[in-house]
């Protein structure tokens, strides 16, 4: 099961980047396209930060992750690269937990 | 021949950039339970890091993997519109596109449409596409095989690494007030509906809505 979703999304992903470069322009151009498409990332990243963050299967909680998550912003505040904002949310997350 | 040499070298640097990226790709899917060989293709076949992150986050948060295939394939619609930005710097022949196409993301959009030629265009696309594909490869792997050694990753904070990657990847799009806006809206739209529906299917409900917003907005 996992691995049927995994080939099927590949492909979904694939098929996307190929439809950019095949399909004739005008279909792609149209305004509503334009404008509407680069707001989905914008959308599902932020529902997935805060659904990640703030639940546990259908539970809304606030535990030591909305700290991890503050040391997150602070460092993409700072312009830290990506590899420094997750890692300091984790270790922040990890050292909570040991007090 | 100058600029051959600098193209080839920001390519590098951007390699080096999403291999170390990668690590924590590979680390946050193997502790969200996909295997070894699950995690090294998705970054094989799916290469684009938004919808890889996406599909292990639903799937570690315990969503099905069809909830976190859609939210994958539906991070990856932008990609068909940098295609559409490519298609006149990119090779026309049929091999060749159906081979660009899975080097269509940001990084490669970034790095080609920023040059002056459609030569030096091509260059930028292929050189930034083997890069950061050979890095972001390695990087999942190192990054795999590190966590599968690992006793209990939630131990470690891993759970609390995949927000942390969102918001990441988030960040660079913000910076105007009406993407922040519809990120505070679909965070919030998001938890309120969390608690009635199965997972991951909060996302999808975002997704539809911002959608219907996009498309009344360009109507305006």
């Amino acid at each position: 099961m996992m691995w049927a979703g995994v080939l099927v999304a590949c492909a979904s992903c694939y098929a996307l980047k190929l439809a950019g470069l095949s399909l004739p322009a005008s279909v792609l151009q149209d305004p509503r396209v334009q404008r509407t498409v680069p707001l989905v990332p914008v959308a599902l990243l932020a529902a997935l930060v805060a659904t990640q963050t703030f639940s546990t299967g259908h539970h809304l909680v606030l535990d030591v992750r909305a700290a991890a998550l503050a040391v997150a912003i602070a460092a993409v505040l700072l312009r830290a690269p990506f590899l420094v904002v997750v890692a300091s949310a984790a270790a922040t997350a990890a050292l909570l937990r040991l007090l | 021949m100058q600029i051959r040499r600098s193209v080839i070298r920001d390519a590098l640097g951007i390699g080096i950039a999403t291999g170390a990226y990668a690590l924590s790709f590979g680390a946050i899917s193997t502790a969200a339970g996909l295997s070894l060989l699950q995690t090294c293709a998705l970054s094989v076949l799916m290469f684009t890091g938004a919808s890889q992150f996406a599909l292990v986050g639903v799937v570690g948060a315990g969503g099905s993997v069809w909830a976190g295939a859609a939210t994958a394939a539906l991070l990856g619609s932008r990609n068909a519109l940098y295609g559409v930005r490519l298609s006149s710097l990119l090779e026309r022949s049929g091999w060749k596109r159906a081979a660009a196409a899975h080097f269509v993301i940001d990084e490669t959009t970034a790095m080609s449409i920023a040059r002056d030629s459609v030569p030096e265009s091509r260059l930028a696309f292929w050189a930034t596409g083997a890069a950061v594909f050979t890095l972001w490869n390695l990087g999942t792997l190192i990054g795999a095989l590190a966590t599968h050694a690992l006793p209990d990753p939630k131990v470690l904070g891993f759970d609390a690494a995949p927000p942390a990657a969102f918001l990441a990847l988030l960040a660079p799009r913000l910076r105007a007030r009406e993407p922040m806006a519809i990120a505070l809206g679909a965070g919030v739209v998001a938890l309120v509906c969390l608690p009635f529906v199965p997972a991951g299917v909060p996302l999808l409900i975002v997704a539809v809505l911002v959608a219907i917003f996009g498309i009344v907005r360009s109507r305006g």
